[in-house]
């Protein structure tokens, strides 16, 4: 066995015998495989001897991971050096997934915070606005966006409140299992399907006018799922207890759930309202069909073409001057702070108001 | 029951505000349900005009002219780009996804694994749109280079070569970015998944002298694998779907092309979006038979995913 020959390993007892596990690296291995990685990378940006724009990420990653399994195997055996390898490797992978996010924002707010203003917000629209001259705003599109997910929000939290009502207080066998499960598959139709639907239903098929309220049944459609199951999960750990007392009293099941159940996750609720709130603020495939742009405040969501944020985007991008860039990314920092406040409130209020689950 | 029948206290045992409650909420339920018939219903409804008058096949046809007279199209193209994008998206996503849900679960320290699951879930919650324009301004010129590399030097791999010289627009920086997109699906559901791993079966690796590493391989992997092939075809799902950050990435060029880095390509959903505003009537009813395609496709994944996952939750002897 290796465990006799080498007296010089880094931390070791006295006496190999007495040892109780193998040898092992030190502490500071990970960190000091990384710094030779950060250094080789260094060497090869600073040398340019590839033009590649993420060779040094590469090379620093790969010379950490051999430098640090090497070590292992030379150290601690196969064992832990397949041990550390997957180690490393699946650090990276959390690493790598947390880095798009960050640079997806940092580029938003860099590049949207250069046109944005009180203004562009609320007041400018793009009526009259040349495409290659700076200004404009997306006041419009912000009362677009508004309407349309109120309306959303309007029509599916009591569908989605009712619906997740019968499944977890009345639903039982057959129907309430295919409900159940049909919820779950609503939740991974294309939003673009969900628009082409309104498109074919409310206004091929029922005659109606393009309109921001065509646009919120759409959204309407990709709500429900999210409604129903964020909605059931909090009525589900609603205790039994709450239930059999109210109903011990002679009160009426109906009454039950909405003066007992309902009021107890309530805050459950709101928070999954306000996550499919966020959700749907950022669609955009399903109002390019429904509602498609429009340049100008249209106050009237139930007849014309309305704008919304996300559509104001896609028009300023296709447009494709430097000054439409500009407000192309200023919208999608208004955006993504609508989206991400939602969603941020909605999470917080979660983790302080929801029981723990595991 | 038939030993001893309790008194009537009302009239009728089932009170009316009960009966009504009871029947709104079913209404409802069904109601859902009635929303995805309705959905199959139009869009079949709506796709026949263009289907009867069109003059080439519809699964071989290579051309998109369902405006022209007669009419021409097919749905090969689409079906080829949206599968072929998805598929480079599950290949990157799948593992760095799962790797993510490992971590979280069984690495990280609890406070950072909660911190990294909420930013993991906030990029799900980054509008397409963006996705679409990062991609298209910051994320493409990143990878071009990258492109360069491997059509150079494993350019010898048919998908690798590049005869035009270009880099952008192409299907590989759609899948890079679909990937992102897809991301944040895959590791919710695969960490929900590795939740339900017995804990016994963990520490009884554990115990036995396993590394983590083992343990994971021995009593994760096997108990979780039908739970991560459903989290890899919600994934899948996502991915097919994905419009606007496609329409903006993609070329848009209406041809199959396998070398995923020249810049070609298109897709089911994307198509849609960049044609449906020129489209006269029959070009409407066209893209609404394709956007059929795509709502049956991803009902299939999905609903096989589900599937799984449900079988597999009522097995699990986590709680």
């Amino acid at each position: 066995m290796a465990l006799q020959s080498d007296i010089h390993a880094p931390i070791s007892p006295s006496d190999d015998a007495l040892r109780l596990t193998g040898r092992r690296l030190p502490r500071w291995a990970p960190v000091g495989s990384l710094a030779v990685g950060l250094l080789v990378g260094l060497f090869v940006q600073l040398t340019q001897v590839t033009v590649l724009g993420l060779a040094p990420v590469v090379v620093v990653v790969l010379v950490f991971l051999i430098s640090y399994t090497g070590w292992t195997l030379a150290v601690e055996g196969r064992r832990h050096a397949v041990d550390r390898f997957a180690t490393a490797l699946i650090y990276s992978g959390a690493i790598l997934a947390l880095l798009p996010l960050v640079w997806i924002l940092i580029t938003v707010i860099y590049k949207g915070v250069t046109v944005l203003s009180v203004n562009f917000l609320f007041v400018d629209t793009m009526r009259n606005v040349n495409p290659r001259a700076a200004g404009g705003g997306v006041a419009h599109a912000v009362l677009g966006t508004v309407q349309q997910v109120g309306i959303a929000t309007l029509i599916s939290v009591p569908i989605g409140l009712l619906t997740a009502i019968y499944l977890s207080e009345y639903g039982r066998g057959r129907l309430a299992r295919s409900i159940n499960f049909f919820v779950d598959v609503m939740t991974g139709i294309p939003s673009i399907v969900a628009g082409m639907f309104i498109y074919t239903f409310w206004i091929l098929t029922l005659g109606f006018p393009q309109s921001g309220f065509a646009a919120g049944l759409a959204l309407t459609i990709l709500m429900i799922p999210v409604v129903v199951r964020s909605a059931e999960e909090m009525l589900r750990i609603v205790p039994n207890e709450l239930r059999e007392g109210a109903l011990a009293l002679g009160i009426p099941k109906y009454r039950v759930i909405i003066k007992v159940v309902l009021p107890t996750a309530i805050s459950g609720i709101i928070t999954g309202v306000m996550l499919a709130v966020a959700r749907v603020t950022g669609e955009t495939a399903p109002l390019l069909l429904t509602t498609f742009l429009a340049q100008d405040v249209n106050w009237n969501a139930f007849e014309g073409s309305q704008a919304s944020l996300p559509t104001f985007i896609w028009d300023q991008i296709a447009r494709g001057t430097q000054s439409s860039l500009d407000r192309a990314w200023a919208g999608a920092l208004t955006l993504i702070l609508i989206v991400l406040f939602f969603y941020a409130t909605a999470r917080i209020l979660a983790a302080r108001y929801a029981p723990k689950e595991h | 029951m038939s030993l001893f029948t309790p008194p009537r206290i009302t009239g009728s045992s089932v009170r009316p505000g009960d009966r009504n409650f009871r029947f709104t909420t079913t209404a409802a339920g069904i109601g859902v349900l009635g929303v995805l018939a309705a959905i199959a219903a139009f869009l079949i409804w709506q796709s026949i005009p263009a289907l009867q008058n069109n003059t080439g096949n519809v699964f071989t046809n290579q051309q998109w002219l369902p405006d022209a007279d007669p009419p021409e199209w097919g749905i090969a193209v689409l079906i080829f780009g949206t599968l072929w994008t998805s598929l480079i998206a599950m290949v990157l996503a799948v593992p760095i996804g799962i790797g993510t849900a490992l971590f979280i679960t069984f690495y990280a320290p609890r406070r950072i694994a909660r911190t990294l699951g909420f930013v993991v879930d906030l990029l799900a919650a980054v509008p397409s749109i963006i996705f679409g324009l990062w991609g298209l301004y910051y994320f493409m010129p990143q990878i071009v280079p990258a492109a360069q590399w491997l059509s150079s030097y494993l350019g010898w791999i048919p998908f690798f070569s590049n005869d035009l010289d270009l880099y952008t627009k192409s299907i590989l920086i759609a899948g890079f970015v679909l990937a992102i997109m897809i991301l944040p699906t895959v590791s919710a559901i695969s960490r929900e998944v590795f939740w339900q791993v017995p804990k016994g079966h963990i520490e009884a690796s554990l115990a036995l002298g396993a590394t983590r590493w083992e343990m994971i391989r021995m009593a994760v992997l096997p108990f979780s694998r039908p739970g991560m092939i459903s989290a890899a075809m919600l994934g899948l799902g996502r991915a097919l779907g994905e419009t606007i950050a496609v329409a903006l990435i993609l070329s848009a060029v209406f041809e199959i092309n396998w070398q995923i880095t020249e810049p070609s390509g298109n897709s089911i959903a994307a198509n849609i979006a960049l044609k449906w505003g020129e489209a006269a009537s029959n070009g409407r009813s066209a893209l609404i038979a394709t956007g059929m395609a795509l709502f049956f496709i991803t009902l299939v994944v999905n609903m096989t995913a589900r599937w799984v996952v449900n079988r597999r939750r009522d097995f699990s002897g986590a709680n």
